[in-house]
């Protein structure tokens, strides 16, 4: 019992770092109909930028949190500005090549310069240790993790389905030229939407730094499992993308328990499962 | 007009001045098809100014070129004196133009809240919430329902409704009547009355030329993005055998 317990939490804790990338991917792919390949690269600088924090300023675990978003959000809007704004209007094709080389090219250059091994990065002193709940011992920083996910995701979902922000933000996914013509700045909510969804890889990546070390190719793992959660939850849709990342997340976890030796492609044969009965993914608006 | 419309208006709504949008030699592309060969016509302030012609005489399009939504146009439009022709989109709504678009862009992802507040308000002058539902009672009802949930006549009352809350003084209603039941036609054509008695200046695109007669001052007939012929509401009569010609009625 104790072994199914510890794995439905490691189900939990990469189910929060799924919906985290996965939530990002879709609030970019609906503002900006880009398949942005880059993020697994995004969460990893995310990582770095807290490793930097620490060990070139000194700057802790908390203030990491607040930064590393903010420092790799605005990395991204300046690629967006600099690059993604070119591909406006053209085939989905582009945009996947465009930021698939993005993102070979900022793991190549964290590769020449810190290898392929991790480096470490301590839970912070206010997480440590952990706490017997009777059938289980939880570790306080992965509940921590699990639990700020949430909370995060939540307030994501809030924003965009739930303000005058998000309504615009909507409004302008379904028809940006109309929206503009009505005196809203698209091209910069365009912007601020692809740091948004930036910035959420990037809090994953430091979330993600105590548990996984903090290596140049930590993204390109993760990735493609995020894709293949994408697809299940249904591109674009924002609270799909949540629960599908949260539920995938466990379903790998309970493979794991019940039959290991299927936990690596649990996802994606649930991923050809889905495209074969719903091919819009299970959340998915139709194109 | 209620009272409650009479709110102070900016000196841009008093009716009888001079030209308010005049438009000289517009030419517009979607892409590679060259759609306007050179509009000519003008706007004066307070006027309610109709565009007749066929399907795709290029109606839409010069509404759509006024607004500043096709990448490819050239020509002048001058609206309050001022060229915008180089502008974006954004910028020129923030003048006080305010397209009501053909199949009334409601927005399915919103409900009838969020697609009414959606247009920001972009100068004094503008309908209060209170009296749009005063103008608009059906939408008071519906506040909460998705955008596209709403009857086709409901779902044009409101492109029309979230476009006088913004303080714009210069409406373009492309085609409003298309598709609807002839009591709510009536109902459009009574809310456009009351617009250009309250100050508003109109230009309207219109197939159904009857219901253009009841609330227009002049007309300009268009054909291949061209205008081909202007004439005054009063001089109709005079012309209405060289207008079946032109629309083919």
């Amino acid at each position: 019992m104790q072994a199914l317990f510890a794995q439905l939490l490691v189900g939990l804790i990469n189910g929060s770092f799924y919906a985290l990338l996965s939530l990002g991917l879709a609030v970019i792919f609906g503002m900006l109909n880009i398949i942005n390949f880059a993020h697994g690269a995004l969460y990893m600088m995310g990582a770095f930028c807290a490793y930097f924090l620490l060990n070139l300023t000194g700057l802790g675990y908390w203030w990491a949190l607040l930064i590393a978003p903010i420092v790799v959000g605005i990395f991204g809007m300046i690629l967006e500005r600099t690059l993604l704004r070119w591909l406006t209007g053209l085939d989905h094709l582009y945009g996947l090549l465009l930021t698939f080389g993005i993102a070979l090219i900022v793991q190549g250059i964290f590769q020449n310069y810190f290898g392929s091994s991790g480096l470490p990065y301590a839970i912070p002193e206010q997480l440590r240790g952990g706490m017997n709940l009777g059938f289980m011992f939880l570790p306080i920083y992965r509940g921590w993790v699990v639990v700020f996910s949430l909370v995060v995701c939540f307030a994501t979902w809030f924003l965009i389905e739930r303000t005058r922000l998000g309504a615009n933000l909507r409004a302008a996914t379904e028809n940006p030229t109309l929206v503009r013509a009505f005196g809203i700045n698209v091209p910069r909510m365009i912007t601020l939407t692809y740091g948004l969804g930036v910035g959420l890889a990037a809090l994953a990546g430091v979330l993600s730094a105590p548990i996984n070390q903090v290596r140049p190719l930590m993204g390109a793992d993760l990735i493609i499992v995020v894709f293949a959660v994408v697809v299940i939850g249904g591109m674009g849709s924002i609270m799909g993308s949540i629960i599908t990342g949260f539920a995938l997340g466990v379903i790998e976890g309970l493979t794991k328990y019940f039959y290991p030796e299927a936990s690596n492609t649990v996802v994606f044969v649930l991923m050809v499962l889905v495209l074969l009965v719903k091919p819009t993914g299970l959340t998915g608006r139709a194109a | 007009m209620p009272e409650v419309m009479t709110a102070t208006r900016p000196a841009e709504f008093v009716a009888g001045g001079g030209t308010i949008l005049d438009v000289r030699n517009l030419q517009a592309w979607y892409g590679e098809s060259h759609i306007l060969h050179g509009m000519n016509f003008n706007v004066n302030a307070g006027e309610v100014v109709t565009l007749l012609g066929r399907n795709g005489a290029g109606k839409t399009t010069t509404l759509k070129s006024i607004m500043g939504m096709l990448a490819k146009r050239t020509g002048s439009v001058r609206f309050n004196d001022r060229e915008i022709i180089r502008t974006t989109s954004d910028k020129i709504a923030r003048l006080g133009i305010a397209l009501c678009p053909e199949e009334r862009g409601i927005f399915a992802s919103l409900d009838v809240r969020e697609n009414l507040l959606l247009p920001p308000v972009v100068r004094p002058g503008g309908l209060s919430l209170d009296q749009i539902f005063e103008l608009f009672p059906n939408l008071k009802e519906r506040l909460k329902s998705q955008g596209t949930k709403l009857s086709g006549g409901e779902q044009q009352m409101l492109a029309i409704a979230r476009i006088l809350r913004t303080g714009a003084s210069f409406l373009m209603l492309d085609e409003p009547t298309e598709g609807l039941a002839p009591v709510i036609i009536q109902q459009i054509g009574h809310t456009i009355a009351r617009l250009k008695k309250e100050g508003f200046t109109i230009l309207l695109v219109e197939q159904n030329f009857r219901f253009a007669s009841t609330v227009a001052d002049r007309y300009y007939v268009v054909e291949h993005g061209k205008v081909i012929d202007g004439f005054s509401n009063a001089d109709l009569a005079a012309n209405m055998d060289k207008l079946h010609t032109y629309l083919g009625v």
